[in-house]
């Protein structure tokens, strides 16, 4: 299957995770050609059947990297996506980052995992905003465009009651190294524009969990912040420091600690005013 | 048509290209991934009228083709620097070395560890100017340490300490255990030097690597990449002068089953001797190609036994078995204590 630039393929020795994927990818293209191919295999052979256990094997992929039992397929294929495109995509500069858009600008919200930007990304976008990833932000180094990588959403223990009604989602996860989890598929106009990128216009770093407050950024420290966010930004070598050197240089940055949900969607929304 | 027949078609013949389907392009990609050719590929394809998804991954395996090249060059140098004081140029090996020179076989090759050759006298002190310059010994214990400086042609591995980049210092190129014994002075009397303290073995020495590499030490793991860094030195710089020196350096059977490989494989221009494969040479290709189109390795017997031969012909039998005698207490007391 595809999603924005990057095409799938993606075998199993079970159906099981394979069903889940395509009910939860449903709206989601499947083309031919796939750029990455990964597996969701039995560690050993008897473990096929006795206490089932994934591991993801492919293109890109880590040998010591923990099996999953196979109740959490869906989980692992996931992280095989995910592993692609952190380990082999070159086409963009890939950021940590989850990006909503108004129009043709976006944006992007940094942080490391728990920050919180997955959340704020899906209440954001059932607010009007269109929904581009909650992973990846894929900077064009040629244009400096968002490219759109709108995979599900996966929300984590507190975070999960949350999920607006109506929405499509995955088979509630329990016990994972991450805790309970739950994947949430994008609005249906998500992923029909994903070919469609937007400017970035706006570079957050959220934090969940603290008194509201907020400050804006040294373009010194912005730059030192979106190198960490990144996953290729060595492997990019000039072209991956032209685009961030861009980034830095023509969209604002700031911090932004924020308590509950609700409160972080409402400062986002109010520096987006105030651009 | 198998996707790594294919591969190995599009290799020899990038006019094929245009009949391969998109589904069948996914498997072709992800065997040319895993037998780490995705980037050779994308040089031999450029230019083509291509889908366009296609161009957009190949055009990715050329960009990291290109770091990997821009990474190699830098680590060269660094190690050259580091090495000035020895007063002798650092011979380059494998993709590091093609690409220094500037040779085809360096297209879009994939480059791992920075291999160098030194003359064994200079070994001990290259060791300790690389330490001083900040390398570092991987952990290892007593034994594989002893093993290495006793019976191995290289080094222990040394990472730098900030780029975690492997340089493997080698005074020959094959186990001082191994039946062949290459002239390793020759190689590096014949050695052609470049600029910034740097070097490579002459034309005809390459090859010769590129076969031992391939043929006489290891379990033919991606061997269709050795195999076509050979096709690559004999189509740009031809042979000869090659049969000579190959049997000087003890080398010979390795050299002729290496050209009678690259010949059937990827169509290399050769005379006609060399140009019929034997029924062993058979087993051989059949090995390199055991992959299926997931890039899933294929054929467990065959590799098995290629896995054997490795250690057969790396070291006589007596020391074999007490090499693996001596690991296998060692992996035991390992798991033994958690």
């Amino acid at each position: 299957m595809r999603v924005g630039p990057v095409g799938f393929r993606i075998g199993s020795d079970w159906h099981a995770p394979i069903a889940a994927l395509d009910a939860l990818y449903r709206d989601y293209p499947r083309p031919e050609f796939a750029d990455y191919s990964f597996r969701l295999e039995a560690v050993s052979p008897w473990r096929r059947r006795v206490r089932p256990s994934v591991r993801v094997a492919g293109d890109y992929w880590l040998p010591d990297a923990s099996p999953l039992p196979l109740a959490q397929g869906l989980l692992a294929a996931e992280m095989g996506m995910n592993l692609q495109v952190a380990l082999g995509h070159r086409r963009h500069l890939l950021l940590h980052a989850a990006v909503v858009a108004r129009g043709d600008r976006a944006i992007l919200m940094s942080g490391v995992s728990g920050a919180g930007k997955s959340t704020l990304a899906l209440m954001l976008s059932h607010r009007g905003w269109r929904f581009l990833g909650d992973e990846f932000a894929m900077i064009d180094p040629d244009t400096g465009l968002a490219h759109p990588f709108p995979r599900p959403v996966s929300l984590k223990n507190e975070s999960l009651s949350l999920i607006p009604e109506g929405c499509r989602t995955g088979p509630l996860l329990t016990g994972t190294p991450k805790g309970d989890v739950r994947h949430v598929a994008p609005p249906a106009a998500a992923i029909a524009a994903m070919d469609e990128p937007a400017r970035p216009a706006l570079v957050i770093f959220p934090r969940f969990g603290f008194p509201s407050a907020l400050s804006g950024l040294a373009p010194t420290e912005t730059f030192m912040r979106l190198t960490q966010a990144s996953t290729n930004y060595v492997a990019m070598g000039e072209a991956g420091f032209q685009a961030l050197t861009r980034l830095r240089a023509q969209v604002p940055a700031v911090a932004l600690d924020y308590p509950d949900g609700e409160a972080g969607v409402a400062a986002v929304e109010a520096l987006w005013e105030a651009l | 048509m198998s996707a790594v027949r294919t591969l190995v078609a599009l290799l020899r013949d990038p006019r094929r290209a245009r009949a391969v389907d998109p589904a069948h392009w996914t498997e072709v990609l992800a065997v040319a991934r895993a037998e780490t050719l995705a980037g050779t590929l994308a040089y031999r394809l450029e230019g083509l009228a291509l889908p366009g998804e296609v161009v957009g991954a190949l055009a990715e395996a050329r960009i990291d083709a290109a770091e990997a090249r821009r990474t190699a060059l830098w680590e060269a140098n660094r190690v050259a620097l580091a090495l000035r004081p020895l007063g002798h140029p650092v011979i380059l090996l494998k993709g590091t070395a093609f690409v220094a020179a500037g040779l085809a076989a360096g297209q879009g090759r994939a480059i791992g560890d920075c291999d160098i050759l030194l003359p064994r006298p200079l070994l001990d002190h290259a060791e300790k100017l690389l330490v001083d310059a900040g390398w570092e010994w991987m952990k290892s214990d007593p034994y594989d340490d002893l093993y290495y400086r006793q019976w191995m042609h290289e080094l222990p591995p040394l990472v730098h300490g900030e780029r975690g980049r492997m340089v493997d210092v080698h005074h020959t190129i094959l186990p001082l255990t191994a039946r062949p014994t290459p002239d390793a002075q020759a190689l590096i009397g014949d050695a052609e030097v470049l600029d910034g303290g740097l070097a490579v073995l002459c034309h005809t020495d390459m090859i010769v690597h590129a076969a031992a590499h391939l043929l006489a030490d290891g379990e033919l793991a991606g061997g269709l990449r050795n195999l076509w860094d050979i096709h690559a030195l004999i189509q740009e710089r031809g042979m000869e002068g090659l049969e000579t020196r190959a049997a000087h350096h003890g080398l010979s059977f390795a050299v002729d089953r290496a050209l009678r490989l690259t010949h059937a494989l990827y169509g290399t221009t050769v005379p006609a001797r060399w140009q019929r494969l034997t029924m062993i040479d058979r087993l051989y290709r059949c090995r390199m190609m055991a992959r299926e189109g997931w890039a899933r390795e294929r054929h467990k017997a065959l590799r098995m036994m290629f896995y054997i031969r490795s250690h057969l012909i790396r070291m006589p039998l007596p020391m074999l078995i007490r090499h693996l005698w001596i690991k296998w207490r060692k992996g035991k007391a390992a798991t033994g204590s958690g």
